[in-house]
């Protein structure tokens, strides 16, 4: 009897490990695919059905992206759109939090179930887009940084870790003799330190990740991030065509390998930041839910 | 997770009534700073969350932008009259609700399933490898994953149609074909977060006692026994309170990738209120229309996040709020 118990739970065991291992390679070979087609020639992606070594690997389509001025502005704006975004959404979620962690806050009770009221109902996209219209914003990248400022989510988190921070710690503080700018400079922002990598990392990926507000709020094509670039060259097929006056004029750059490469482009500073995302992540999802 | 950060508040800070109007003053000057600290969020609030909701009242008017909220002519319901008469709206209704649906009844339990096999893996560093590999898709951009699913399906270049020509002498136009719409919808969520979504899970697991498995076991609990009065129970609440989250936003069926996935060819499948509101109110103009089309979805996922949620707390007694 208990003999027949482990071989049932071996064989459970050993095609759990394989259909685990199956999900996880199906999961990420699109994405190595796309990087192995992205150094090979457009007749062989037309051609051979599966590889992930090319036969004459090439960099001939990275060269022509990182000499094209319209992708590199992208890639820019895409950085200047993530480090600023940031930047507002630290600054507006920490400072609020702080304030409301606070009991003694008055009104506090009222502000927070307008926050929580915010989760549950909203205004929708159009009325959403008249009020950046109005408060002429279109255009400008404030656009994209000032109408997602605080998740709500990410306000609550960040809220229960201040509240749990140690109130002696503070108290004991000002009776040195701190000012209130000290207690925070030197107490609570360096205790803090974990939760805001958190929290930069999780507010940066979903800029570096968005384009739809771009789409929405920026006209001037001059101005979007490298995601928008990605859509218009794979889905709506537009080419890097006004870039090529500086190549031969009988250069043609593969349009497959191309759209392969941009691909890997867009998505390498997240893949690059991953390993040491994944811990910071991880740790950032449990954050709020260590106690009650 | 979610349902403990929104209760706490409600039962905290409720002394303000009872402080007399001259100590208010001196509360406030006192913590100063403090309300200093909260003015940029709480402006933040105001503006960009509340004011929006009020611009709500466009749906009840005709909204021409020169003459602005205060002078635009109202209209009352002809707008949301125009809406239930269109013909678009059966199509929309039932493109957003099967959508959801499909998506609950397929996707919703991958993540839970997924989350208890690797649950059951004992070797820590194979564990970590797949969870790596199964959260990689949730970090990068819904265009990417797009863009790979166009770059990998097309009919002409795609690997996938290669390898199927190779095979069976036939393609398949994945990313036209009306047919292909729902089930393409449905892996592409799968593989974007079925992973990631796991991690809420494997939390709630690692919360199990471990002596309940030591007394199981004693009493001669076979592993399916144990997975099955043990795991599965001490995970139920957070399949609920994840269940009612799911339910209330059955109308959201995910702009950004339906957005992306969409096409003339495949419209009559995939066109939903989210898309159709960026058509006609964004592209078109029509602020009025789409905000009541935006209005009705909102109102119609409000009321089913309340009736789920108060049917979950009288069956089972977990709710959200």
């Amino acid at each position: 009897m208990k003999q027949n118990k482990t071989v049932a739970s071996t064989i459970f065991d050993v095609f759990n490990h394989i259909f685990l291992g199956i999900w996880a390679i199906i999961t990420v070979l699109p994405f190595l695919y796309v990087l192995a087609a992205s150094f090979a020639s457009d007749s062989e992606i037309k051609t051979r059905t599966f590889f992930i070594i090319p036969h004459n690997p090439t960099l001939l389509t990275y060269k022509f992206i990182f000499a094209s001025n319209y992708f590199l502005r992208s890639m820019l704006n895409s950085v200047i759109i993530t480090v600023g975004g940031t930047l507002v959404n630290l600054f507006f979620t920490f400072t609020m939090a702080y304030a409301l962690s606070k009991k003694h806050f008055i009104g506090r009770s009222i502000i927070l179930n307008g926050v929580i009221f915010t989760m549950l109902f909203g205004g929708g996209m159009i009325p959403t887009y008249l009020l950046v219209k109005s408060l002429g914003l279109l255009d400008s990248y404030w656009a994209l940084w000032l109408p997602g400022a605080i998740s709500p989510f990410n306000f609550f988190v960040v809220k229960n870790f201040f509240q749990e921070m140690p109130q002696d710690l503070e108290d004991a503080a000002r009776i040195d003799g701190c000012t209130e700018a000290q207690v925070l400079w030197k107490i609570i922002l360096p205790l803090s330190k974990p939760i805001i990598a958190t929290f930069a990392l999780f507010y940066g990926v979903g800029h570096w990740n968005s384009w739809f507000g771009a789409l929405l709020y920026i006209n001037d094509a001059e101005k979007w991030p490298v995601q928008l670039i990605l859509r218009q060259i794979v889905m709506l097929s537009t080419t890097l065509a006004s870039d090529l006056t500086q190549f031969d004029p009988n250069f043609q750059p593969p349009q497959e390998s191309l759209k392969m490469a941009i691909i890997v482009v867009a998505t390498l500073p997240i893949m690059l930041l991953y390993p040491w995302l994944q811990k910071y992540f991880i740790k950032g999802m449990f954050i709020g839910s260590l106690k009650e | 997770m979610k349902n403990n950060i929104i209760k706490g508040p409600k039962k905290k800070g409720e002394n303000v009534l009872m402080t007399a109007n001259t100590s208010v003053w001196k509360k406030l000057k006192k913590d100063k700073w403090l309300y200093i600290l909260a003015l940029p969020g709480i402006l933040y609030f105001i503006i960009f969350r509340y004011i929006p909701m009020f611009g709500i009242v466009v749906a009840f008017q005709d909204f021409n932008p020169f003459l602005g909220f205060w002078k635009s002519p109202w209209v009352g319901f002809e707008h949301f009259k125009t809406l239930f008469t269109d013909p678009d709206f059966p199509m929309l209704f039932r493109n957003t609700l099967l959508i959801s649906f499909y998506n609950i009844l397929f996707y919703f339990p991958v993540p839970i399933i997924l989350a208890l096999l690797i649950n059951e893996v004992r070797n820590q560093v194979y564990k970590r490898i797949v969870q790596t590999c199964v959260y990689v898709p949730h970090f990068v951009s819904m265009v990417v994953i797009a863009s790979i699913t166009y770059v990998l399906l097309s009919s002409e270049t795609g690997v996938i149609n290669n390898i199927l020509y190779s095979l069976t002498g036939k393609k398949i136009e994945f990313l036209t074909d009306p047919r292909w719409f729902r089930p393409l919808i449905i892996i592409q969520s799968i593989w974007k977060e079925a992973g990631w979504g796991t991690i809420i899970f494997l939390a709630a697991l690692s919360n199990v006692d471990p002596t309940l498995y030591e007394a199981a076991i004693v009493d001669g609990a076979t592993r399916w026994q144990q997975t099955w009065h043990i795991t599965i129970p001490s995970i139920m609440s957070t399949v609920i309170i994840l269940f009612i989250l799911r339910l209330g936003h059955l109308l959201d069926t995910g702009f950004e990738q339906i957005f992306l996935m969409k096409n003339p060819i495949n419209r009559s499948v995939a066109e939903v209120f989210d898309t159709y509101v960026y058509q006609i109110g964004v592209t078109q103009g029509a602020y009025s229309y789409s905000t009541a089309v935006g209005l009705f979805k909102s109102v119609v996922g409000l009321i089913l996040i309340q009736v789920s949620n108060y049917l979950s707390k009288k069956f089972t007694e977990t709710s959200l709020f």
